[in-house]
């Protein structure tokens, strides 16, 4: 590139620039200098050590336990879903992807509350289980009820970057699998699922993470006495201890970080990019 | 070439209402180089994936080595195909890629590192076992997709324009390469293009197609030196396809002249079509022709010149060593057998499936 022309990329890239300062790198500076010291503001690790405190810890491992689970459920589901939508005729396909999306353009909230009035004792579907006999199925505050709201508000979460790689699969490439042999099943898990790898991970990203941090749902489905790490970070805020609150927030994304580590590790775009640019210098 | 290897029979397929094959019927030899060949859309791809199993016919059977295939799914028939863009596996190695139909069929670990070797060694890529599918160049990824099907030792070879993306004297290598490749493995090919002249290199037999129908099967020679039809005479190679009347046996009357030729049977006073290739015109002193005319343009192709020609009405394709001028009188000279006589399409239906390329 020569001078000029990226004079000219500055000059473009500069209002993106400044909004990344302003509203990404400067709040986290906040948050790591808040998470570091205490009221006075001084340095001190107390606000992260406080992580150890039974309820804390508590919260914290529950919101683990169930995000992971949330996560594997959206997974299993999106899978073969995202899988169906790839093999329909190009004209279905759009409108069911549509469909599916369609409940993202509701409020979070009340997509919530709705699950909240179906879920009720004396709701929606406590009343209907009665009708034919059942009685007191009621998961409303359990941590079941926390997962199934997880599941239902992140799932559009996962199926949608599996479904954009696995779209982007040749027919040919499982076309050869097929003709070397391989049975549905052995395609799927060599050829397929490995293909797949970047948009599971993206979908893990972007449901696990949501599902960590969340206090609405707890909130709403679990009625306020299962406490999620989500829920500690919110009540510190509100009570104004934003030391506090930073310090929670520092030990979970390191668990973000971690997730992030984790499903991103093998992503084939990275080593084959490399090849690639190896070889080009060999040719 | 031996027995019927794959007997293609009465194959019917639309998609929605297009209708691709009609009623097609076609045998193929063992150890024969098969060539299908026909312009883009005609249905090639579609013949291949039936054989293949990748699509079925809606009406007609196909039968492998004695045995109905029709319903049979793509892992469970002896044959392998070398797809159009290669389709190799991006996130395995070269090795990996070329082992994945031995190991499906559990083979033993020495056994398949033989066989990555040898398959390496055959496509003339030796050493590539570790390197990543698309890191290797056109060619390069060609070869390894026909290295990962033959390591299966197939009886048949499907192969779909294998070398359509490549540059045209690579090309030219990977056509001997391929012919070298037939022959030291023994196995039959099936091989998909619509470069005529990539066939006529090729083949051992040709199976020109046009619009879902064969319009003629035979060898190289007999392809392009006796077209059965205008369509095929003019898909092969340059030619001058004039129409004409058969005045008898051995004579037709064409552009208001009449030239002796080798063909019978036609009848008398027939309208007929008259091919005749462009290096079999002779270009002569006006007087000594059949019929005159006028040069009216010239380029040098390096092997040959090649003329038209204004003779008769018609605008005379020719190709010769020797030169003749812009604007030089010449006189026409075509000898008896390089006359070749076709029916005209009957029905409307049938001139439907002549040229219109
Ligand atoms: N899956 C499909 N759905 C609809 N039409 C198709 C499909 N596959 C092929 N066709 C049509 O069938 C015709 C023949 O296709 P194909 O066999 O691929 O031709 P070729 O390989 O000779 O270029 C084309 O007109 C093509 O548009
Ligand atoms: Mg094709």
């Amino acid at each position: 590139m020569n001078k000029k022309a990226r004079r000219k990329n500055a000059l473009v890239s500069s209002p993106y620039m400044v909004w990344i300062a302003a509203f990404i790198i400067i709040p986290l500076l906040f948050i790591v200098y808040y998470g570091f010291t205490d009221g006075a503001g001084n340095f001190t690790l107390e606000q992260i050590k406080s992580i150890a405190r039974e309820e804390y810890y508590e919260a914290l491992i529950l919101s683990l336990v169930l995000s992971i689970i949330s996560t594997v459920i959206c997974l299993l589901l999106a899978y073969p879903l995202a899988l169906i939508l790839r093999n329909m005729n190009l004209s279905k396909q759009g409108f069911i992807v549509f469909v599916f999306i369609l409940p993202m353009w509701m409020n979070f909230l009340l997509r919530t509350y709705a699950w909240q009035a179906i879920l009720d004792i004396n709701g929606v579907l406590d009343t209907a289980l009665s009708a034919i006999g059942i009685e007191g199925f009621n998961i409303i505050n359990t941590p079941a009820a926390i997962v199934l709201g997880m599941v239902y508000d992140y799932l559009p979460f996962m199926v949608l970057p599996i479904y954009n790689v696995l779209v982007k699969i040749d027919d040919n490439v499982i076309n050869a699998a097929r003709d070397l042999g391989a049975n549905f099943w052995q395609t799927l898990v060599k050829i397929i699922i490995p293909l797949s790898k970047p948009g599971i991970a993206s979908g893990i990203i972007m449901v696990f993470v949501p599902a960590l941090t969340t206090f609405v749902i707890s909130d709403i489905l679990g009625g306020g006495k299962l406490l999620l790490i989500g829920n500690i970070v919110e009540r510190q805020v509100k009570a104004d201890n934003l030391n506090q609150a930073a310090g929670l927030s520092l030990v979970l994304m390191v668990f973000i970080i971690i997730n992030m580590l984790f499903s991103g590790k093998d992503e084939p775009d990275i080593k084959t990019v490399k090849e690639g640019k190896k070889n080009e210098k060999l040719r | 070439m031996g027995n019927k290897l794959i007997d293609l029979q009465g194959i019917t397929k639309s998609y929605g209402k297009q209708m691709v094959l009609d009623d097609l019927n076609l045998y193929i030899r063992e150890n024969e180089f098969l060539t299908l060949l026909g312009p883009s859309g005609c249905g090639k791809t579609t013949t291949l994936r039936i054989i293949g199993g990748f699509e079925s016919p809606d009406k007609g059977r196909v039968v492998f080595d004695g045995q109905d295939i029709t319903d049979l799914p793509p892992n469970k028939r002896h044959l392998n195909t070398v797809f159009q863009k290669y389709a190799l596996f991006t996130h395995m190695t070269i090795a990996e890629n070329i082992a994945f139909g031995l190991k499906i069929k559990n083979k033993s670990k020495a056994y398949i590192d033989d066989k990555i070797k040898y398959a390496l060694k055959l496509v003339n890529l030796d050493g590539f076992e570790n390197r990543m599918a698309d890191s290797l160049s056109g060619g390069q990824q060609q070869r390894i997709a026909i290295a990962r099907a033959i390591v299966n030792e197939p009886k048949v070879l499907l192969l779909d324009e294998p070398l359509g993306a490549l540059d045209l004297k690579l090309r030219q290598d990977m056509q001997y390469e391929l012919i070298r490749l037939k022959n030291e493995l023994g196995i039959t090919f099936v091989f998909v293009t619509h470069d005529q002249e990539e066939a006529l290199t090729m083949s051992d037999t040709i199976v020109v197609m046009n619009q879902g129908y064969i319009q003629q099967v035979g060898t190289p020679e007999m392809i392009y030196n006796e077209p059965e039809n205008a369509f095929v005479a003019d898909f092969i190679g340059d030619s001058n396809i004039i129409p004409g009347t058969m005045i008898e046996d051995e004579l037709v009357e064409f552009l208001g002249t009449k030239f002796r030729c080798v063909d019978k049977g036609f009848g008398n006073n027939k309208p007929v079509d008259v091919v005749i290739r462009p290096e079999d015109v002779e270009l002569v002193a006006p007087e000594k022709g059949t019929i005159k005319g006028v040069v009216t343009h010239l380029i040098f192709k390096g092997v040959h010149y090649e003329m038209e020609v204004m003779a008769g009405g018609f605008e005379w394709l020719v190709q010769s060593t020797k030169m003749s001028p812009v604007g030089a009188e010449v006189g026409i000279k075509v000898d008896p057998f390089n006359i070749q006589i076709m029916n005209k399409p009957e029905s409307e239906d049938e001139e439907a499936v002549g040229v219109d390329e």
